[in-house]
């Protein structure tokens, strides 16, 4: 209907018959090399982002067996399943794995195959620096899971002194931690500067700040971030390092050291690291149910804007997490508040994902269904993120079962389940072959009812006065049911995780196969080919709306004269 | 128009039975969608604020899920459905909702500071409270409002251990894990430990406080009936950190008394009967 607005786009000028598979035609390009020695040599954005994707997902495998492991343990009062050392070892391996290599890199991996498809890129701004910075995201695993063959880091994943000092924790697990530390910090900060570098300067022509896809606003924020935070994270790893082994007392009171000053520093990291984490996946989110609405996304500005702020926002709240400890009350008030401006942006971006549904017509694909989801699991977390940000209420629930329910409804409920939304959504671009639909289905019951089992009741265990990280508790304690209940769902829960896990494998041979543009998406990476050739692009086309796959559409319906439907994909020049 | 009466009477009637389980699930679920309460003033308050906060926060709640699966259910494609709406925004309903936010966020500010005052400071003992009790002040987190009588304990919180002292009192008087407290008597604790970062926590007792080395953080409690209140050490310590208890238990102020007596004596005689044994050692040469 509109289409006889748009003008015709650069890339198109002459437009096969539509009978015809379309396709972007490579000239002059060497054949993609094979072969293992081509992955270890890579320096293809595609291919590097393949290979964080995978490591990641390994990880996550690992830390959801940890986390399985701590649920069997605690199924029942007085169990013995593992020893409390194992327990601790357990409940620091899985945090630190699902924050440091699972969660930040796992989004390194998605940007890295996406951004440069997304803003009309044929690589990003610097190849080797990104090869290098999944090379040491991958010592950084080996690193930390060495220490399994000694002695595992077990001071938790916040490693707070003095416990996690020479005197509480002599052996060398704590010295794997820092390391790993030091070694995802270098590969996110190396990967954060690229992306920087990659978004500020390698668009596409007519892709101005105002039509950047917003998963792409998503990382380039979540760039800024990692380099605002991480540097405070490598000091304070760096001074415990030196606290351990050179006779420094940074966070020894005995030397004139304070332990408060640890905690001021990691979570000066640690609370943008949230962020960090739940932004891109805000982007994802902000991608995938336009799409299957069949709608722009409702306000884009506000969505885009209130990403900056609350990456503004959450460099001034870290000390939220710290309202327990022996801290002036004009202090813990200031943060009570700044915590609660955060909560406005957010609330904003769950308005405008509804809006965006409101009125669509909505297409239930998996991609969907787990994107809808993050509103839904997010708000509990937000609402009791909301009742921890009040600090008398903190002093109640602080270090219980409550928070464990509220991080994991924000970053499992909110994060996984939009990560899980994005890799069946961008799976068919980077394999060209759609995952199962009936099992993706499967999956997301699975996880859906196994997750809510798992949580939910945490709430109540953390309520009537569970503390986290305990191995074990008494029958007395009345928290038998609470735990029983959430392992039963934790399993179900890892269920749904590995049937889409096998649906990744499976379709890769077998999947149906998916074009260049499955969804009918709106945003440049669903122009190139499925897998896309090594340069991405031949030609670049000119971006002049905020969803430059329509206008492509628009343009072959316009020239050819057929109906909006039966148009596949945009056809690219033929020369 | 019979069926849609019908339904009419089954939605009045489940909101009916909604707001009767709100109205009357604070009180009964303590520790199952509230947190514990019932020992002493600062818990309650804490309660108090919890429920309305949650009170709150249970319409916003309802209205994202409703809007969000009734826009799923409503707005699925269909064969013959309406078009998608082509909207990108509407300003006067995004400032509507982003104030609508800021609004509720401020009312929860007041609120809090309401409470606060309340939570945080320690307030005079009841009458008929422990006698030996002094006229303290404790400067942290802030001034008592009224200066009446309160008892000081030092807790000390060691692996896996916690270590009570009464400063104020004839001493020796130092316990371990049982720390004995007089009813209607405001207890001022303050807290530090000695060797890792502890948590000081009995949840029926108020919030928790960190125990951090180099540090003395404080807090308080008042109880009315006696009784015995159980927590545990609510951060990470060490591997036997899940066995690091802690009990109060609340006895009459003359039971107190006669027990902080008793406690004296045993705890001289100990210390007599240990001098005795060393200066026997001694004198046989044994080696120290």
């Amino acid at each position: 209907m509109e289409a006889a607005t748009v003008a015709p786009s650069d890339a198109v000028r002459a437009v096969r018959k539509a009978a015809s598979p379309p396709e972007v035609v490579m000239h002059g390009l060497r054949p993609a090399p094979r072969g293992w020695l081509s992955w270890l040599t890579t320096t293809d954005h595609k291919r590097i982002g393949i290979m964080y994707l995978v490591l990641t997902f390994t990880f996550f495998l690992i830390g959801g067996v940890e986390a399985l492991i701590i649920r069997l343990q605690l199924a029942g009062p007085d169990n013995t399943l593992v020893t409390p050392e194992a327990y601790n070892a357990l409940v620091t391996m899985h945090g630190s794995t699902m924050i440091f290599l699972f969660f930040v890199p796992v989004i390194a991996g998605f940007a890295n195959y996406l951004v440069p498809l997304m803003i009309g890129a044929r690589d990003m701004a610097f190849p080797r620096l990104n090869a290098f910075s999944f090379w040491t995201l991958f010592f950084a695993g080996i690193t930390f899971y060495a220490s399994l063959f000694f002695h595992p880091p077990a001071a938790g994943w916040t490693s707070y002194t003095p416990l996690s000092d020479d005197a509480f924790s002599p052996d060398g697990g704590i010295d794997a931690w820092i390391l790993m530390i030091h070694l995802t910090t270098v590969s996110s900060l190396a990967g954060a500067v690229n992306f920087i570098a990659t978004i500020h300067n390698m668009r596409a022509p007519g892709m101005t700040w105002g039509r950047l896809p917003l998963f792409v606003w998503s990382i380039l924020i979540y760039s800024y971030l990692l380099v605002l935070a991480l540097p405070s994270l490598s000091a304070a790893a760096t001074m415990l390092l030196t606290d351990r082994h050179f006779g420094t007392a940074f966070f020894d009171p005995a030397g004139g050291g304070s332990p408060l000053l640890w905690q001021h520093l990691f979570w000066f990291f640690g609370h943008p690291e949230v962020y960090i984490m739940i932004l891109p996946m805000f982007g994802i989110v902000s991608e995938v149910l336009p799409v299957f609405a069949r709608k722009p996304i409702f306000g884009y500005k506000a969505i885009a804007a209130s990403t900056v702020a609350i990456a503004f926002l959450s460099i001034l709240v870290w000390a939220h997490h710290m309202f327990t400890t022996p801290t002036a009350e004009v202090v813990l008030a200031f943060f009570m508040l700044s915590s609660f401006v955060i909560a406005v942006p957010t609330g904003i971006k769950i308005f405008n994902w509804l809006a965006t549904l409101w009125r669509g017509s909505i297409e239930f694909k998996t991609p969907l269904i787990f994107a809808a989801a993050l509103p839904g699991l997010f708000v509990i977390g937000g609402i009791s993120g909301v009742m921890l940000a009040i600090f008398p209420i903190d002093w109640q629930v602080h270090d219980t079962y409550f928070v464990v329910a509220h991080f994991h409804y924000v970053l499992f409920g909110g994060g996984a389940f939009a990560l899980i939304a994005g890799l069946y959504y961008w799976y068919p671009k980077m394999t060209g072959r759609l995952m199962s639909e009936r099992l993706g289905k499967l999956s997301f019951w699975l996880m859906f009812i196994g997750f809510n089992a798992t949580f939910l009741v945490q709430h109540s265990a953390g309520l009537s006065g569970m503390p986290r990280r305990i191995y074990d508790y008494a029958a007395s304690s009345g928290w038998g049911e609470y735990n029983l209940i959430s392992t039963i769902g934790s399993f179900i829960l890892g269920i749904g995780v590995l049937v889409t896990v096998f649906n990744a494998v499976w379709s890769l041979k077998r999947g149906q196969v998916a074009g260049n543009d499955p969804w009918h998406a709106n945003t440049l990476e669903w122009f190139v080919p499925s897998p896309p050739p090594e340069n991405n692009f031949d030609q670049i086309p000119r971006v002049r709306s905020l969803e430059p796959m329509q206008d492509l559409r628009a343009q072959v319906r316009s020239t050819q004269g057929q109906p909006a439907g039966t148009v596949a994909q945009p056809v690219a020049p033929t020369r | 128009m019979q069926a849609k009466t019908r339904r009419r009477a089954i939605w009045a009637a489940a909101c009916s039975v909604l707001a009767g389980l709100l109205l009357a699930a604070p009180g009964a679920f303590a520790g199952v969608i509230t947190p514990e309460k019932g020992g002493s003033p600062n818990a309650d308050d804490i309660h108090t604020l919890y429920v309305i906060v949650l009170i709150i926060a249970i319409p916003i709640f309802l209205l994202v899920e409703g809007v969000l699966i009734w826009s799923l259910i409503r707005y699925r494609r269909r064969k013959g459905g309406p078009q998608p709406a082509q909207i990108r925004g509407n300003t006067p309903l995004e400032i509507s909702w982003t104030v609508g936010a800021a609004l509720i966020l401020v009312v929860l500010g007041v609120i809090t500071f309401v409470y606060l005052d309340d939570i945080g400071n320690p307030p005079a003992s009841l009458p008929g409270g422990f006698q030996g009790a002094q006229f303290a002040t404790i400067d942290q987190p802030s001034p008592p409002r009224s200066g009446g009588p309160t008892l000081r304990v030092r807790v000390n919180g060691q692996q896996y251990l916690w270590r009570y002292e009464y400063p104020d009192l004839p001493g020796p008087n130092y316990s371990y894990y049982e720390l004995v407290v007089p009813t209607k008597t405001t207890v001022v604790l303050e807290v530090t430990a000695s060797d890792v970062i502890h948590s000081w926590w009995i949840p029926k007792l108020g919030g928790k406080v960190d125990a951090t080395p180099g540090y003395v953080n404080k807090t308080w409690f008042r109880i009315s009936k006696p009784g015995r209140y159980v927590g545990q050490c609510a951060e990470l310590c060490g591997p036997n950190h899940a066995d690091m208890r802690a009990v109060v238990r609340a006895v009459e102020p003359a039971e107190f008394e006669a027990w902080l007596r008793r406690h004296r004596i045993d705890i001289l005689e100990a210390q007599q009967a240990l001098a005795q044994q060393r200066q026997e050692r001694a004198r046989r040469g044994d080696v120290q």
